[in-house]
């Protein structure tokens, strides 16, 4: 026994392993044929053809046609761009409330900090899909719906990591040194703190993506996000699951779709934390 | 350790009355008209004001507010506008389903998960640590309605091995009627020895069970094996190594038992997530928990009984994190500094 496989350093700081860099070739991919998609598609979006309803994956539709004869692989490309709006609208959105929030609590302390920490206690502690739920019954079911809906029930993870990281950052001689020369607090925020705190949020956002398409596709499902005309991978799966038994492949691709787009951003997610938090290289 | 148990009971205090809070303001929110719900679309005007002075509607605010408070701690969770029964007696004939259903998926991924963390940390950067890794992060990664979805139609339909839905074929309430005691199926027909409801309530958990610990299993043996990779840089490894034990014995032994407390932590965060992933199981197999009352309660837009879920959901999550955090503080003396 001389291999002393677990003490060995495999990784050294700052190298993205293998995995995340599929992770990232698969998201570039689904990226592109989101955005190229009216070139990529083979027909036009929502042409219903009942000629062809329900025709199984052959040469002329390689992924099959659904209920309406609508090509499912059009449908998918087109749903790629619904999924990628609002992920990129629900992290936007959900950083930008949680880090201000967050940054503001660290900074401040006291009782600001636990206000605002006992605020998102509670947002934490109300079921995300649940919040969505019933938001999605005020605001009636739409992508703009699911956008609100998920954001307001993802802030808070990245309020309580801005606050933690900032209240670290407020205590750095630099930040001192501002703060004795007299620069006026907001900007020692803005200028010395925010930017010293934002690497964690960023790897946690890149984290999340996987974690709002799922949560994304859930609501669909359940009727609560988008809606037809909309392409959307969890309508369609909802849509299609009727005719599963007998018609594989109108539930089977839009579910894939939305796994290995998940898979991809979780990938790359745990790679970028992996490479960026140095106790994860073995002493 | 009073004072610990003092400020954290506060901080759930304060937590669940936030949550009352919010339940109450989205509640609000809601369009439509709970007395027009109630009163019908054929009543009069009369019987609409009536009907607005019964649910306190024209009260001021925070009347409302305080009144609901009132109501929710005197056992009054309101009126299911589907059901017509009281919300409170619903959920605590749908809770048990889904603690059953939770609950055995929870006890799959602590079984399946951590030896296979253990197995991926013991061959790191080869085979078995890849396939652990592919494996864990596929399990997070699929959207659980539609794993649901696949399951039931290959493993149900098609090949015929596990029944399609429910909770137990209810044929057998007749042929074996089940008494009650606990409400959750599998615990009361153990202690009945209702043999018959027993094996029919496993043969239909299985599937479920199996969608709903897809994700936590996948969290589970991520954490488990990055814990003790962690672990394994210690010096107390190499004592351990030196004083020759196995490279396994060591994982297991010595190496585990640091990772296990961040894990239990986990698993409360994971049992709240899995409750609400359940949902969308129990929506797919019809199992009658708190999921498939809250997404019929969706179409019939029941607001008192989705925010009874909601509501009960929240007190489960700041219960489940008070408990953990107090069971660390008995552990763990430096969890009480927090």
């Amino acid at each position: 026994m001389t291999v002393l496989p677990l003490s060995r350093p495999v990784r050294r700081p700052g190298r993205v392993d293998r995995l995340a860099m599929l992770g990232g070739a698969l998201i570039v991919l689904v990226a592109l044929s989101a955005v190229l998609a009216p070139w990529l598609a083979p027909y036009e979006e929502n042409t219903p053809d009942p000629l062809h309803s329900l025709d199984p994956p052959s040469g002329a539709h390689w992924f099959g046609t659904d209920l309406a004869g609508r090509d499912v692989l059009t449908q998918i490309l087109y749903g790629g761009r619904t999924s990628l709006t609002i992920v990129v609208a629900v992290l936007t959105v959900s950083s930008v409330i949680g880090v201000t929030l967050g940054v503001v609590a660290g900074y401040a302390g006291g009782p600001v900090r636990d206000v605002i920490m006992r605020i998102t206690d509670v947002f934490l502690a109300f079921p995300a899909l649940l919040l969505s739920l019933a938001l999605a019954v005020v605001l009636g079911p739409s992508v703009t719906t699911a956008i609100v809906a998920i954001a307001a029930t993802w802030w808070p993870w990245y309020a309580r990591l801005a606050a933690s990281v900032a209240a670290s950052v407020a205590t750095r001689p630099y930040v001192d040194a501002a703060r004795c020369l007299g620069v006026p607090a907001p900007l020692v925020v803005l200028r010395h703190v925010l930017p010293n705190s934002l690497t964690p949020v960023l790897v946690q956002v890149s984290l999340d993506a996987g974690g709002v398409i799922l949560t994304a596709a859930a609501l669909s499902y359940l009727g609560l996000g988008a809606r037809e005309p909309v392409a959307e991978w969890g309508l369609m799966v909802q849509q299609g699951q009727t005719y599963f038994t007998t018609n594989w492949w109108v539930v089977t691709f839009p579910g894939l779709a939305i796994l290995v787009t998940a898979f991809a951003f979780n990938l790359l997610g745990e790679g970028l934390r992996a490479a960026l938090d140095p106790r994860r290289v073995i002493k | 350790m009073p004072r610990y148990v003092a400020r954290r009971l506060g901080q759930a205090f304060l937590v669940v009355a936030g949550v009352v809070v919010l339940t109450f303001v989205v509640t609000r929110l809601l369009p439509g008209d709970p007395a027009v719900a109630f009163a019908g679309p054929k009543a009069t005007p009369q019987q609409l004001a009536e009907a607005r002075a019964r649910f306190g509607l024209d009260d001021p605010l925070p009347v409302q507010l305080w009144n609901y408070v009132r109501d929710l701690l005197t056992g009054d969770w309101g009126t299911s506008l589907r059901t017509r029964r009281p919300v409170l007696s619903d959920l605590y004939l749908a809770f048990p389903a889904s603690l059953e259903l939770v609950g055995s998926a929870l006890l799959l991924a602590v079984l399946a998960g951590i030896p296979a963390g253990v197995l991926a940390a013991r061959h790191r950067t080869r085979l078995p640590d890849f396939g652990v890794r592919v494996g864990g992060m596929l399990a997070v990664s699929v959207p659980v309605f539609w794993l649901a979805l696949a399951l039931q139609t290959v493993f149900a339909g098609n090949l015929d091995w596990f029944p399609v839905a429910g909770e137990y074929d209810t044929a057998l309430d007749t042929t074996s009627p089940l008494t009650l005691w606990t409400n959750i199926t599998l615990v009361d027909a153990l202690i009945t020895g209702n043999w018959p409801i027993l094996t029919s309530t496993l043969r239909h958990l299985v599937l479920p069970a199996i969608v709903v610990a897809a994700y936590p299993t996948g969290v589970i043996a991520q954490m488990t094996r990055a814990a003790l990779i962690e672990e394994a840089g210690q010096d107390h490894i190499r004592l351990e190594r030196a004083l020759g034990f196995g490279e396994t014995s060591i994982l297991v032994r010595f190496a585990l038992r640091p990772a296990l407390n961040p894990l239990l932590s986990l698993i409360a965060l994971v049992f709240a997530y899995a409750i609400v992933n359940g949902f969308l199981v129990e929506a797919v197999f019809n199992w009658p928990g708190l999921g498939r009352y809250a997404v019929d309660a969706i179409s019939y837009s029941d607001v008192p009984a989705i925010a009874g879920v909601a509501l009960l959901v929240a007190l489960v999550y700041v219960l489940a994190n008070l408990v953990v955090d107090l069971l660390q503080g008995v552990v763990d003396p430096r969890a009480r500094q927090r």
